[in-house]
Parts: structure tokens; C-alpha cells; sequence
């Protein structure tokens, strides 16, 4: 009977010991806390999206910043909080809605801004630009983040998408680097015929099936077409757009994408490109490190992969191959409600402009900021994006970030839909259509 | 103590806390959702008020009626699982070999969160790589279905691991029901030569009875306003195949930004469950409850 009654007996003296021990703890770390208040610490709230694990390179490079600021401004402490892209994404719209937003956070441009800006969550940083950073930053990139003449974000990247290919699947199957439309359906073809998946896309969230979408629209209606759209000047159903849709669904039924792709994540389809079991994948070079610089990516995969610019369709109105799909991806704001407003755009600027010098030689990414790349040591690829950009004749913002939410959401779904076959070119040409006429009224 | 309980003042003193802490947490928000409702609002910027505008928009919004009848269709699944359910109780009950073991391995997934769950799921069900579709290509199926984007398999392909989630907690609350009936009874019904279809039909369904009618609410309701799972691993997609009331809720007031909208659809959905309570109430309280 005695022992049996031990048991709970030991376990009611752990709880209780680990209580008193907790609370033995506890006021310790008040007590620092207080401490590093009545020095007249100042506490930075910063999120951002770059998490140990997925954007390793990105986040060394901004803990080192951070680092940095806080040895050069001892009365200031940055706190941080990270998450991936889409939960970043989807934290931040309900931190807004009860008015909880960190001092300084990262926010995409245009469609993606207006409504923060219109629920004046943001504040306007010219003055900081002004101050530190005026000719920084590659001439258009800054102004994605503009409304009404004020400048609300200071931009960090600079996206544009390429094709990137598994050099060593190409040589196996004594593929070229395509320059036409033509030519990249028979690499499609041949290695199908191979049973090798020619292209990952993960449409889960529509944004990775949109990219196919938007080169075509360029390269089959102009450059300027979907931009135009968004501007009212032109109609979301004109033929262009609908040839482009139709050639998605042509890449469908070619078999050109990974089976099941609108239920896998954009991670998940990178999976199938980062296994060698897909041998091209159409992104942004965000990715870029993954390619270059990552430390937990193989050397010998990064030795096979390359890039091209996406082909050229015959017949087309965009005959210029050095126009991109891309746009300016992550910039810095400030909430217009922090009680830190000064400082945290001071530290947000010193953020910008170090990250313009460290992100080029650390992570491999492009910031938005001017590189000068003399005497750097840089992975090659990176120098010939570089150089690309320089000679770019024009970069279309993504549709979905130019697009209001409702629109963007609209068209994910609808992306989602052509890629599954579940509506016919038209349909999607229409939806949208009749979305973007609605808001206009 | 009876004095405590006699002095009315010191009832109302004891209840306050409760009390207030409920209508802070649920009842006042749930009035103001229905009053958002009537509101044109993004989230953050100025409120305008639009009267009954968003309501009557959402009787007219197929796409919240297919989302409804998505969210139906999952309380129709998991009301008849509780079916199954408490077959595996009545035979864990029944003093049988390894009955202990097996209760541990249905409780399992009740362990995991709904996240570890769906993350889980999503690998098995990979078009390519996934588990289930190795093994279907292996016995030689070639085209294996394409679990999570096919619109017209996806809301199955989804249900399964939400039945298999709450397995573990309606068997242990039948399992707990089943052990309340008294031994007697039923020592002195096989006595008198009935057999165990018989005691089983006969004694201890009547008798867990009331168990079951409550499990049935919670099953139904629960499905109604199920989120986790479908969120995390189609997020309602592709293109809404997959979307059930609260997604479409969450999909409107934090992806669009109606949050007016949004606090439309989410009063609505506190009225359709409202009235599924109402009305299974009202359907399995014709009898007196059993008693032996």
C-alpha cells in the first residue's frame, strides 16, 4: 500500500519543484529585463521572413546586420520574429486588422501595399531615403512602393524569373538551350519521351503557375500587355491573353509538368527539381543562392545547374528576349503606430544599405540597391544576372502583385483551375475579366 | 454552506467571473461579428456601414452554398463514422486480448496537432513520390489518382484523415459510456440466455444512449465549422473543390480583405450551426432515456 501511494507522491513533489524552480527563474529574467529598461534600452520590433532553415544565407546576413547596428547603437535592442513566406504573408494581414504591427517589417509593393497604406498602417520614408539614401537604389524599383508621390517601403531584392535547367539531364539527351517557343516544346517532348518530367510547377497557391502564364502573355502580346491591363488601357480578354492561356493548357496536355501539380506547394515542386526527378523549373532568382552560395546544397548539383531567358514565341508581338517577368520582391516598412517611429527607420535604412553590399557577396541574391561589383569575388552566374539586368529593356511587375488583393486571389485560384483543366482558356480569360471591370467601376 | 447558497448576492458573486470572462471572450464578439457583417471594411481602414448588403450578397454567393454543402457532406461522414466508431468501443469494451494496446494505438492521432497531421497526410498523398501512390503503382495501377488536385476526389481524399483524427476521442468516449453500464444487468440478462448481439443491442446501446446523441452534435458541429487540416494541406483548392464554410471565411476577410464579408459569412456559419443543434435536438429527444 505504501509504495503504491509513492508514486503519485514523487510526482506532486517534481511538479512542485519544478514550479518553485520556474519560479525561481522567472524573476531573474524580469530582473534583466528591468535592468536593460532603466539603461534606456529601446526595443526595435522586426519580422521578417527569412527562417534559419529555408533562406539560410538571407538570415546570416540579417542577423549580421543586426549585430552590427545594435554594437553601433548599444541603447537599442532588436527583437526579431521570422516566418516563412506564406505564414509571414498571412501574420502579417491579421497582425494589421488589430493594429499590432512590428516596428519594422518587410511588405511586397503595389497591389500588395495599397490597402495597408490606405488604412495608414504604413509611414511615408522619404525623408530617411532622402537622407541615406538617395541615389542608392536601380533606378524604377523604389517607386513600386510609391503611392501618391510618397514612398512607403525601401525596396531590399530585385526579382526577375529564368528558366533554370539541369545541365547534366539536357547533355543526356543532347538537348540546346532553347531560343524559340518551338524548340523548347521538342526539349519538352523528348524528355517525356525519356521519362524524365520536363517542369516542376506547384500551384497550391497559383503564384508559381502564373510565371509560365505571364511570359507567355509577353512574349505573345508585348511586354507592356499585362502591365496596360492593370492600367485599364487595355482588356484582360484580348486574344493575346487567350492564346496565352491556351498555350498553358497546350503545355498540359504535353505532359510538360509534374502530374498533380495544383495541389503541390511551390516547396514541394522545388523538391522535384532540387531531386533531378523534374529538369527545369521556371522561377525568380530568389532562388539563386540554392544555385551558388547555399552552404546546405551539394556542390555537385549547383555545378549542373543553368539557366536561359524564356523563349521566344514565333509570331509574337514580344520579340525582345531580354524582357522579363519579375519585379521588385521584399522591401522594408515602418508601421505609422510605432512608438520607436525615429529609430526604427534608422535602423531600417542602415538595414537597406548594408544588406546591398553583403547580399551580393554572402547570399548570391540581387538587392535593389546599385552593386558595384569590382574587386568581389562573385559566383559567375550571379555576375552574368547582374549583366543581364543592366542590359534589360523591360521588367513586368508580377500581375498578382500589381493586381488589388481581390484580383490577385482571383487569379491564383483561376491559375490553379487552367493548370488542373477544370476551366477552358476562355473562362479564365472572362473570370478575370469581369473581376478587373468590377473594381474599376 | 447552505447559507452561502441561500444568500442570493454571494450566487451572483461566485458566478461573476465566469461569467463576465464568457460574455468578453464569446458572446460579445459574436454580436459584433454579426454586426461587422453589416459593414463595408477592409480590416484596417474606416468602417461603412451597407445595412443588410453583405447578407443579401451571401444568399446569392454560390460559392458559399458549395462550400456549405462541402462542410455538410463532412458532418454526413463523420456522424456515420460514429457508427464505426462504436463498434471498435463495444468490442474494446468486451474483455478481449490486447484491448488496452489497441486503445493506445487509436488515441495516437489524437495526440498529434492538426498541422503535424496534414503535413503527414500531404506526403502520403504525393501524386509522385507519395506513399499511397507507390504502393498503387507497385500492385500495377497505372494512373493512380491524383489524391489532392483532383476537384472531384479532393474533399474524400481530405475527409479521411480528419475521421482518422478523431477516432481516438469519440472511442474513448464510448468506451468510457460502455463501462458505466453496470455489470449486473448484464450478468443477469446472459443468465436469462441472451446472447452478447442481444446484450449488445438490447442493453448497452439504449443505455449509452445519450452518449451517442451528444457525440452526434459534437461530430456534426464540429464538421460544420472544420478548418485546420483542409487549410493546411489544399488551403480549400484547387479552385475551391476543397473550400468549406470557415475556409471561405478565412479566404474572404484575410486573403481579400472583405472583412465586412468575411463577418458575414462567419455569423452565418454561427447560424447554420445553430440551427443543426436545433434540429438534432429535435429529432433525438422523442424517447425517454433508457433505464434498467
Amino acid at each position: 500500500m505504501n509504495k503504491k501511494k509513492a508514486l503519485p507522491i514523487i510526482v506532486v513533489l517534481v511538479v512542485m519543484l519544478s514550479l518553485a524552480l520556474s519560479g525561481c527563474t522567472s524573476p531573474d529574467n524580469s530582473a534583466s529585463g528591468s535592468q536593460g529598461a532603466s539603461n534606456g534600452q529601446t526595443v526595435i520590433k522586426f519580422m521578417h521572413l527569412w527562417p534559419e532553415g529555408s533562406s539560410n544565407a538571407q538570415y546570416t546576413i540579417v542577423n549580421k546586420i543586426i549585430q552590427d547596428y545594435e554594437k553601433q547603437h548599444p541603447d537599442i535592442k532588436i527583437q526579431t520574429e521570422i516566418l516563412g513566406n506564406d505564414q509571414y504573408r498571412e501574420k502579417l494581414k491579421v497582425l494589421a486588422s488589430s493594429n499590432e504591427l512590428p516596428d519594422v517589417g518587410m511588405t511586397w509593393s503595389d497591389g500588395f501595399l495599397k490597402p495597408y497604406v490606405e488604412g495608414q498602417l504604413f509611414t511615408p520614408l522619404d525623408d530617411v531615403i532622402d537622407a541615406n539614401l538617395k541615389d542608392n537604389f536601380i533606378p524604377g524599383v523604389k517607386e513600386s512602393y510609391a503611392i501618391d508621390g510618397k514612398t512607403y517601403g525601401m525596396p531590399l531584392e530585385l526579382n526577375i524569373s529564368y528558366i533554370f535547367y539541369n545541365k547534366e539531364l539536357f547533355k543526356k539527351y543532347n538537348l540546346q538551350v532553347p531560343k524559340t517557343y518551338s524548340e523548347f516544346k521538342n526539349i519538352v517532348k523528348t524528355l517525356n519521351d525519356n521519362g524524365v518530367i520536363p517542369a516542376a510547377v506547384g500551384n497550391k497557391e497559383g503564384w508559381p503557375g502564373s510565371f509560365w502564364f505571364m511570359y507567355l502573355a509577353d512574349r505573345i502580346g508585348g511586354p507592356t500587355l499585362l502591365t496596360d491591363v492593370i492600367h485599364g488601357k487595355r482588356s484582360f480578354d484580348d486574344p493575346a491573353i487567350v492564346k496565352a492561356a491556351e498555350e498553358v493548357q497546350s503545355l498540359v496536355d504535353m505532359n510538360t509538368f509534374e502530374k498533380g501539380n495544383s495541389g503541390l506547394s511551390n516547396d514541394e515542386a522545388k523538391g522535384y527539381f532540387m531531386n533531378e526527378q523534374a529538369a527545369m523549373f521556371l522561377t525568380a532568382t530568389w532562388e539563386l543562392p540554392n544555385y551558388t552560395t547555399s552552404p546546405d546544397v551539394p556542390q555537385a548539383f549547383k555545378d549542373k545547374i543553368g539557366y536561359f531567358k524564356f523563349p521566344l514565341y514565333e509570331g509574337g508581338k514580344g520579340t525582345d528576349i531580354n524582357s522579363y517577368v519579375g519585379g521588385p520582391g521584399v522591401g522594408l516598412f515602418v508601421a505609422e503606430n510605432s512608438e520607436v517611429k525615429e529609430q526604427a527607420k534608422d535602423f531600417a535604412a542602415f538595414l537597406v544599405k548594408e544588406w546591398g553590399d553583403k547580399s551580393v557577396t554572402d547570399a548570391g541574391v540581387i538587392p535593389a540597391t546599385k552593386v558595384d561589383t569590382a574587386g568581389k569575388k562573385l559566383d559567375p552566374m550571379y555576375v552574368e544576372i547582374l549583366k543581364d539586368l543592366s542590359s534589360a529593356s523591360n521588367v513586368t511587375t508580377y500581375f498578382d502583385t500589381q493586381a488589388s488583393p481581390n484580383v490577385a486571389e482571383l487569379h491564383h485560384d483561376l491559375i490553379a483551375a487552367l493548370f488542373g483543366k477544370q476551366i477552358t482558356p476562355q473562362q479564365f480569360v472572362q473570370q478575370t475579366a469581369a473581376a478587373l471591370a468590377e473594381e474599376s467601376n | 454552506m447552505k447559507a452561502v447558497m441561500s444568500n442570493k448576492s454571494a450566487i451572483a458573486l461566485y458566478v461573476l467571473p465566469a461569467l463576465l470572462l464568457i460574455l468578453i471572450i464569446i458572446y460579445i464578439p459574436l454580436v459584433l461579428t454579426g454586426y461587422y457583417g453589416m459593414m463595408d471594411w477592409k480590416g484596417f481602414a474606416p468602417m461603412k456601414f451597407i445595412g443588410l448588403d453583405n447578407y443579401n450578397k451571401l444568399i446569392h454567393d454560390s460559392m458559399f452554398w458549395k462550400s456549405t454543402y462541402h462542410s455538410v457532406l463532412l458532418g454526413i461522414c463523420s456522424t456515420f463514422s460514429l457508427l464505426i466508431y462504436l463498434a471498435v468501443s463495444m468490442v474494446l469494451a468486451s474483455r478481449i486480448k490486447g484491448a488496452n494496446l489497441f486503445r493506445k494505438i487509436y488515441l495516437i492521432p489524437m495526440l498529434l496537432s492538426s498541422v503535424a497531421i496534414a503535413q503527414l497526410w500531404s506526403k502520403i498523398y504525393d501524386p509522385s513520390n507519395g506513399m499511397l501512390n507507390h504502393l498503387l503503382t507497385s500492385i500495377g495501377i497505372q494512373n493512380p489518382p491524383l489524391w489532392l488536385s483532383d476537384p472531384n476526389i479532393v474533399l474524400f481524399a481530405i475527409f479521411v484523415p480528419i475521421v482518422w483524427q478523431y477516432a481516438g476521442f469519440y472511442i474513448i468516449i464510448y468506451y468510457a459510456a460502455l463501462k458505466n453500464v453496470s455489470e449486473e444487468v448484464i450478468e443477469a440478462a446472459t443468465i436469462d440466455g441472451a446472447t452478447p448481439w442481444q446484450v449488445a443491442s438490447r442493453i448497452k446501446l439504449p443505455l449509452i444512449s445519450p452518449v451517442f446523441k451528444v457525440t452526434i452534435i459534437l461530430a456534426l458541429v464540429g464538421s460544420l465549422k472544420y478548418f485546420d487540416l483542409i487549410f493546411v494541406m489544399t488551403g480549400g483548392g484547387p479552385n475551391h473543390a476543397s473550400e468549406v464554410m470557415a475556409s471561405y471565411m478565412y479566404g474572404e476577410a484575410f486573403s481579400k480583405y472583405n472583412f465586412g464579408y468575411g463577418s458575414a459569412v462567419g455569423f452565418a456559419l454561427l447560424l447554420i450551426c445553430l440551427l443543426m443543434t436545433w434540429l438534432i435536438r429535435k429529432l433525438t429527444t422523442s424517447g425517454e432515456d433508457v433505464q434498467y
